[in-house]
């Protein structure tokens, strides 16, 4: 084996030492050859298309499409975000800006100490990656199928807080506003509120 | 100097060798080695305590096995001593990884809101020596969070591991046993005693040696997270303690400043002022453009180059002078004397915009400038002895150094006043108890030798004969003098001659040679001689016409004491103020012009040592100016040259100058003043500022406000009878100007005396009665 090793060097190699192979050519395919080809296309014709004439048509992403972020909310209204910046911290593009702020029983966003004062995502620099989903300790920031992120300055794809939070829904109330009576952060966070109690209203 | 002569011992830890002194703790020494054994509660300025358990090795002796892994922080190194770390013992790595999952039963998982997240060695070890998953199934220990041990400083007890090491901060190094651990077993918690908060002045250190997020700062609780901060190392400006620090800025502004590691200066620790004063240059709304005073008397917003056109005609036409603050730095101090000297042609500059006097200056010449007493020699010294000065309030690192010698070898501290004080209790300081105004006969009787350490603060100068009396008591005994003033600026402006009857490096006035030696550096032909008028003397220069305009930089006019001449006087000439905010002197400023704060510059102060505390820009896209610029630019316009651009170049040049070598100003002795008679009603006032009080600083930080020590007057129990008066009752002190009425304390104080804060909540005196230290005032019960 060894001496096999020894490399060999230029001189040696002749072009009769190099092997070749003799590669079988497939003979010219004649005219019905070529129409073969153009039968893919032609077929085509006679399909149902899968372009749709967007923007008037818009056809549903895949269920799983990273779009536009939303910052959800717990059943009563209260914010799920505690302004943690883990999202901002996962972000490959340094697209998310987060600032965090004490909660006080006069202005409650979220359960718990903390709350997301600013919240922005900069649509110029986001590559929806998803890293910020998975970061989230509260599934405060999950992505929407919105794929519509166009416009028309630099500054309006900044998105902010209001942009980003979900919408009231039914039995939610808009904080800021107390926590559920009798229940604490760890309730919330294990789905024991399941909307808000009147008692949360006007204060 | 003679080398301390050190056993070394040589043991072998993960079959490494490594040599140390006797008495090195195991861990310090599997340090040398860069072997890094998991800690919570060691700490090398701590005495150690084996509280978290979390340093266990495994340690063989001449071949004796510990039956047992053994805490390597209370071990120290014997001869024949084998360790073996996590790195290469089994049981080692076993006993850690245990101890790190006991740790972690009872702590919440709530990093994402604590603001620990991500600078947290808890957070670390557990990535390091903690396994991925608890065996615990039960319900974690709650407690209710967080709870306010101070205005500043919350404790969140869930998260606390135990390691004691803010007790024994507070309990060794700054002697304030506020805080406690109470209870037993899994209730053992960080506790406050009833009625008495955490108020200590070095509270903030604990947040910053906890080593998970059991003490946050109520300042910074949910600001930020570490990966946005921008870290500086910087220099405090509060005082001239001069602290390492390192400040923390997030999108231009700062968020937090912690103290910085400087063995020499302040260890690891700094004060509360230091930790948390920084919001003054945000709070206030800060002057941005330049100004003018039109024909109408109204000020209005100018560009810089009219500002500076106006600001040079003013300063040609008359006669000027410069009044410039102790917050300076030493390159901006530099500017100011050079500017005075070469652009105005005078020696009519004084830095010390508080109480001073003649004697004082001359003291500073003879004896200050150029000298070089250090921390060090506090540590060597056989005995301290404090004239006019109250360490914990007015350099508070130099009272932790003067404490841990005290705590070390019982250090024998004697301190002249006529209040004894906090500071002066804890550290058992024999207090030589005087009226105010008397000191200077009872420095004359103290006994001191050679390895002693004189330590004078400015206050000192506010009776005459007492600092003559401390020179020649050093003469007589050879014990070293240290002047430590309560500015952060004051050592470095006197260095750079920002005063009347002194050059640059310590040159005097009236030497020919060594204004030759300045002139040479300078570029001009000759520098005035004569010494140059004091702050009061300038003032009265201004109403007598002999000085028509005033350079003001950084100066509060109600910190002197005459502050209504020293109003007036700004009032009548023409005033160029160069200021971060707008202050008095704005609303008597002919042209105004906006500075950086030191925030936004470079520079450097000169600490009480005389040693140079370097800072760069810690919000670095400011556009703000530095005093040093914007006085080159007046110069340029003014026809003179200053060539001092920029930071760099000063550095250079005071570089290029250096010390003088000659000979220096001797001091004249000057006599006490006789102690004036008093009626039954009358006292003798007596007041120092506190370290947290209404200083121009510390605005903006209400949690540190809250802190303060309480408003009170002190009498004697003597005077205390005589007016009937108990702890708690209103007494009102008078002078002709005005009165203050403050709850009373009956404490250690001279019979003839009466304390007050200079510049507390409620009791300004320079304000309110127009004196501070030694004068008659009217005290009655109110």
């Amino acid at each position: 084996m060894s001496e096999n090793l020894e490399p060999l060097k230029p001189k040696d190699l002749g072009i009769n030492d190099v092997e070749f192979y003799e590669v079988e050519q497939t003979p010219p395919v004649g005219f019905f050859g070529s129409l073969k080809g153009f039968w893919v296309t032609f077929s085509t014709m006679f399909k149902k298309p899968l372009t749709v004439e967007y923007p008037e048509v818009k056809a549903p992403t895949a269920e799983r499409f990273h779009g536009r972020h939303q910052l959800n909310r717990h059943p009563d209204g209260l914010e799920k975000c505690i302004g943690c910046e883990l999202c901002a911290w996962a972000c490959p593009a340094d697209a998310i800006y987060v600032e965090g702020e004490t909660n006080t029983e006069e202005n409650r966003m979220s359960p718990g100490e903390r709350y997301g004062k600013v919240y922005q995502i900069n649509y110029l620099r986001c590559v929806f990656c998803g890293l910020c989903i998975e970061a989230c300790p509260t599934r405060a920031l999950t992505m929407t199928n919105e794929y519509e992120l166009a416009d028309d300055t630099r500054a309006k794809l900044i998105f902010e807080k209001q942009d980003l939070l979900a919408p009231l829904r039914q039995g939610m109330l808009m904080p800021p506003h107390p926590m559920y009576p009798d229940m604490n952060d760890t309730n919330y966070y294990n789905g024991d509120v399941k909307q808000s109690h009147p008692s949360q209203e006007g204060k | 100097m003679t080398t301390e002569v050190v056993d070394m011992i040589t043991v072998v830890i993960d079959g490494f060798e490594v040599t140390v002194p006797k008495g090195t703790l195991v861990i310090r020494a599997a340090e040398q080695l860069g072997i890094q054994i998991p800690r919570f509660c060691d700490h090398p300025l701590l005495d150690p305590v084996g509280a978290c358990r979390q340093c266990l090795v495994d340690i063989e002796i001449n071949g004796r096995a510990f039956p047992k892994p053994q805490a390597s922080c209370t071990i120290p190194v014997e001869t024949g001593m084998i360790v073996k770390t996590q790195l290469t013992s089994t049981v080692a790595e076993k006993a850690q990884r245990g101890v790190m999952e006991l740790l972690l039963v009872n702590h919440p998982l709530d990093c994402p809101v604590c603001d620990k997240g991500g600078e947290c060695p808890l957070q670390n070890q557990a990535m390091s020596t903690g396994q991925g998953s608890t065996r615990f199934e039960g319900v974690k220990r709650v407690f209710e969070k967080p709870i306010n041990i101070s205005s500043q400083v919350l404790l969140d007890r869930e998260r606390c591991v135990l390691c004691a090491r803010c007790t024994r901060f507070s309990e060794q190094i700054a002697s304030d046993p506020f805080i406690t651990l109470n209870e037993r077993g899994a209730l053992q918690q960080v506790g406050i005693y009833e009625n008495k908060p955490f108020e200590s002045y070095f509270s903030g250190n604990t947040v910053q040696i906890c080593p998970v997020g059991a003490l946050t700062g109520a300042a910074y609780r949910f600001r930020a997270r570490p990966f946005d901060l921008v870290s500086t190392p910087s220099a405090c400006e509060h005082c001239a303690s001069g602290c390492d620090m390192r400040t923390d800025v997030r999108r231009g502004k700062t968020l937090r400043r912690l103290a910085g590691d400087d063995a020499s200066v302040n260890e690891e620790w700094n004060c509360d002022k230091g930790r948390w004063a920084f919001k003054y240059v945000t709070a206030v709304d800060r002057l941005k453009t330049p100004m003018v005073r039109n024909a109408s008397g109204v000020l209005e917003e100018a560009s810089w180059p009219e500002a500076l056109a106006v600001a040079a005609a003013g300063l040609k036409a008359a006669k000027s002078a410069v009044l410039v603050g102790g917050r300076a730095t030493y390159e901006d101090a530099y500017g100011y004397s050079k500017f005075a000297r070469v652009a105005l042609a005078t020696n009519d500059i004084d830095f010390r915009s508080r109480i001073s006097s003649d004697e004082e200056r001359e003291f500073l010449a003879a004896r200050v400038v150029g000298s070089s007493t250090t921390y060090r020699d506090i540590d060597k010294a056989d005995q301290v002895l404090l004239v006019g000065f109250e360490p914990e309030e007015e350099s508070p690192i130099v009272f932790l150094r003067i404490n841990k010698q005290f705590r070390k070898r019982a250090l024998k501290v004697v301190s002249i006043g006529s209040k004894e004080s906090i500071g002066v209790e804890k550290l058992k300081a024999e207090f030589v108890k005087v009226a105010p105004g008397q000191e200077a006969s009872a420095i004359a009787a103290q006994s001191l030798t050679s390895k002693s350490v004189i330590l004078v603060g400015e206050r000192a100068a506010e009776s005459t004969g007492v600092l003559s009396a401390v020179a020649a008591l050093a003469d007589a005994t050879g014990a070293k003098i240290a002047w430590i003033p309560r500015r952060a600026g004051e050592r470095g402006a006197l260095e750079a001659g920002a005063i009347g009857n002194l050059l640059p490096g310590g040159r005097p006035v009236t030497d020919a040679a060594a204004r030759v030696d300045i002139a040479a550096f300078w570029n001009t032909d000759s520098l005035p001689s004569e010494i140059g008028r004091n702050t009061s003397q300038i003032i009265e220069a201004v109403h007598s016409g002999k000085i028509g305009a005033l350079v003001v930089g950084g100066v509060d006019p109600l910190d002197g004491d005459n502050s209504s001449a020293t109003l007036a006087a700004l009032d009548k000439a023409f005033v160029v103020s160069l200021e971060i905010a707008p202050s008095a002197v704005t609303e008597r400023a002919d042209v105004v012009l906006p500075v950086a704060a030191v925030t936004e510059k470079s520079g450097s102060f000169l600490n009480w040592e005389g040693r140079p505390r370097a800072f760069d820009a810690a919000v670095s896209d400011s556009l703000n100016r530095s005093d040093l610029r914007i006085l080159s630019m007046i110069a340029e316009e003014m026809g003179s040259s200053l060539n001092l651009g920029t930071v760099t170049a000063a550095i250079k040049e005071i570089a290029s100058i250096g010390k003088w070598d000659g000979a220096r100003v001797s001091l004249n002795k000057v006599n006490a003043s006789s102690q004036p008679a008093l009626t039954a009603e009358q006292a003798l006032i007596t007041s120092w500022r506190r370290l947290l009080d209404l200083g121009t600083l510390q605005q903006g930080e209400e949690n540190l406000a809250g802190t303060a020590r309480r408003t009170v007057a002190v009498i004697s129990p003597k005077r205390a009878q005589a007016l009937g008066v108990v702890d708690g009752d209103q007494l009102k002190i008078s002078t002709t100007q005005g009165s203050v009425t403050l709850s009373a304390l009956v404490e250690n104080i001279h019979d003839d005396a009466v304390w007050a804060p200079r510049n507390s909540r409620g009791s300004q005196l320079l304000v309110n009665l127009g004196v501070a230290h030694g004068a008659v005032v009217t005290v009655v019960k109110a």
